[in-house]
């Protein structure tokens, strides 16, 4: 015990070098996003102020009532966009976390099933496409889904479509590339609670006459509801800011916010507009992260 | 006894399906990057062609090797830096911060990446910072720091720590026992962090697009300024090369931890 205590004193020293490097490059930059995105005058190009205009419609009211010129009119359209843009990719980001979710968890239980050896190499082929590059994973999916590519050949030679379907730059390609990215995020926290679970529990239901279904049900996914948290999160909140995917394999008429934001900083060079649609997009995933931060806290205080 | 704890048909099928669909794409690609036929659809026999344009390809070459040096250089500062953390944070008990300190370094695991990106530029932008290897190196290091103390602080957490406490009871102080014991056990561990912040590095294409300066693009946003007019052959080609450097490190990796667990802990999210 007390040399425990003794070990701890320069342990906490070790914290210093990545404690300051977090505050400068984590915390810092995020004081200057908020400094730009609020900020009207000093280093925007168009000289309006974004924010107000995005979070409050008061000011767009006012801003209607007063003189109504070009420029107003032009951020009541773009505040539409920004609008569309966040309930999309909300809504993106929930239904694919459903669908990785329906995928994962046979998955991730057919795993825990496995005999003790084949559990580690099982483990092993779910995350070594994770150590793929994301653009190439997606760009492979390109590959597959384009006009004339393996999908619609096999679709074709199948008899199963009369002519090749478009699925490039559609909503369906797009949740393909997200789950097929992301699917790792969702089995291994699901895997690591349900591997941890004891058969007894599962038996002891069967023997007191529960079906199958009803063992699962009542028994198996409750006491992995950790793990659903966990694998929830860690695809949700990426998936809301998502950019690569949406913009390669989804079509261009409805744009996620991280896209929005991409066009605003890369294309229209608007770099006000772009931090606050940043501080909104934090705002929106503030729940969500502190969410995972206390999971994922709770998760290291039992592992110490 | 009736035993359903066993594999069912289902199970198996699950697993089946689901391994198919991680794997067939990366495949398909790969497979493809050595057709002869410029039509990517179009099977003409294996040729080395698109490899050889790419060798060719100076731009391509470039960008590849700024993204080498860039995912070297910040592998390894991620990795003296997120091994500092894992023991600060599974060692160091309660100190003042640390809720904010555990908290910062977790978050960029799941932060939007155009988020950290675009705060990251605007840091560098009020620094008058030139733009190029060191800022996204700087970038790829905060991004990667948090894998890295995740892998590490995972193996300390499995570790017996009678052993140091043994060390320390035998007369070494804190730090002779730590780098003596401690360090010893958690190198394969450290090792697998520093090759997943590399591949990450390697990977990245959100972040270095926003921190990089002209005339500095790393292989991701070469490969998607392509990507974007169309699939291309050669693409397939650079694509394979890159997944077979990435497969050179996990069999490292995992060398690596076969060296070290022969317990089969640690399931952290990586």
């Amino acid at each position: 015990m007390s040399s425990r205590r003794i070990f701890a004193r320069p342990a906490r020293f070790a914290a210093i070098a990545p404690y300051v490097w977090m505050v400068l490059f984590f915390m810092v930059p995020f004081a200057f996003v908020l400094k730009i995105g609020l900020s009207q005058t000093a280093i925007a190009q168009p000289p309006y102020d974004p924010v107000f205009d995005l979070t409050a419609g008061w000011d767009a009211l006012r801003g209607a009532f007063a003189a109504l010129s070009f420029d107003n009119f032009k951020l009541l359209v773009s505040d539409d966009i920004y609008v569309f843009a966040y309930v999309r990719s909300l809504t993106v980001a929930i239904t694919a976390t459903v669908l990785l979710l329906l995928i994962g968890y046979p998955i991730a239980y057919g795993m825990a099933r496995l005999p003790r050896r084949w559990q580690a190499v099982a483990m092993v082929l779910v995350i070594v496409p994770f150590w793929t590059s994301f653009l190439i994973r997606i760009y492979a999916w390109i590959n597959i889904l384009q006009h004339d590519g393996l999908l619609n050949q096999i679709l074709l030679a199948l008899h199963l479509v009369s002519r090749p379907v478009v699925w490039l730059s559609t909503d369906s390609a797009m949740y393909i590339g997200i789950v097929y990215s992301y699917l790792p995020f969702m089995i291994l926290p699901l895997y690591a609670t349900l591997a941890k679970m004891e058969p007894v529990l599962e038996e002891a239901a069967g023997d007191l006459g529960a079906p199958p279904w009803q063992v699962f049900w009542l028994v198996t996914f409750p006491l992995s509801l950790p793990g659903v948290g966990a694998g929830v999160l860690l695809c949700f909140i990426p998936i809301v800011g998502e950019f690569v995917i949406p913009d390669l394999l989804a079509g261009s008429n409805s744009l996620m916010i991280g896209q929005t934001l991409w066009l605003e900083f890369f294309t229209n060079k608007d770099w006000p507009v772009a931090s606050a649609a940043a501080i909104v997009l934090l705002v929106v995933l503030l729940v969500p992260l502190l969410l995972y931060e206390r999971l994922q806290k709770r998760q290291l205080e039992h592992e110490r | 006894m009736r035993r359903i704890t066993r594999l069912s048909r289902f199970n198996i099928a699950s697993l089946a399906l689901g391994l198919a669909f991680l794997y067939l794409p990366i495949l398909i690609l790969v497979i493809y990057s050595f057709n002869a036929s410029r039509l990517v659809t179009v099977w003409g026999g294996w040729s080395l062609r698109w490899y050889h344009e790419f060798f060719n390809d100076r731009a391509m070459i470039e960008a590849a090797w700024m993204s080498l040096r860039v995912a070297v250089s910040s592998a390894t500062i991620a990795t003296l830096l997120g091994t500092l953390a894992a023991v600060a944070l599974s060692r160091g008990e309660r100190f003042r911060g640390r809720t904010l300190f555990s908290g910062m370094l977790y978050a960029p695991l799941v932060m939007p990446e155009v988020i950290t990106g675009l705060s990251l530029l605007l840091l560098f932008v009020a620094l008058n910072a030139e733009r190029g290897f060191w800022t996204v190196t700087i970038a790829h290091t905060t991004l990667t720091m948090c894998f890295v103390a995740v892998v590490v602080q995972s193996r300390l957490g499995s570790l017996d720590r009678s052993l140091e406490e043994a060390a320390m009871d035998l007369g070494c102080d804190p730090v002779r026992a730590f780098i003596s014991v401690t360090l010893p056990l958690i190198a394969p561990a450290i090792a697998a962090g520093w090759m997943l912040a590399f591949t990450l590095s390697l990977d990245d294409l959100v972040i270095a697009s926003f921190t990089t300066g002209p005339g500095s693009a790393t292989l991701p946003i070469r490969i998607y300024s392509e990507v974007r007019l169309g699939v291309k052959p050669e693409i397939n080609a650079i694509c394979t090369l890159v997944i077979a450097l990435i497969a050179v490190v996990i069999v490292i990796a995992s060398l690596a931890s076969k060296l070290s667990s022969s317990q089969g802990e640690s399931a952290a999210p990586l």
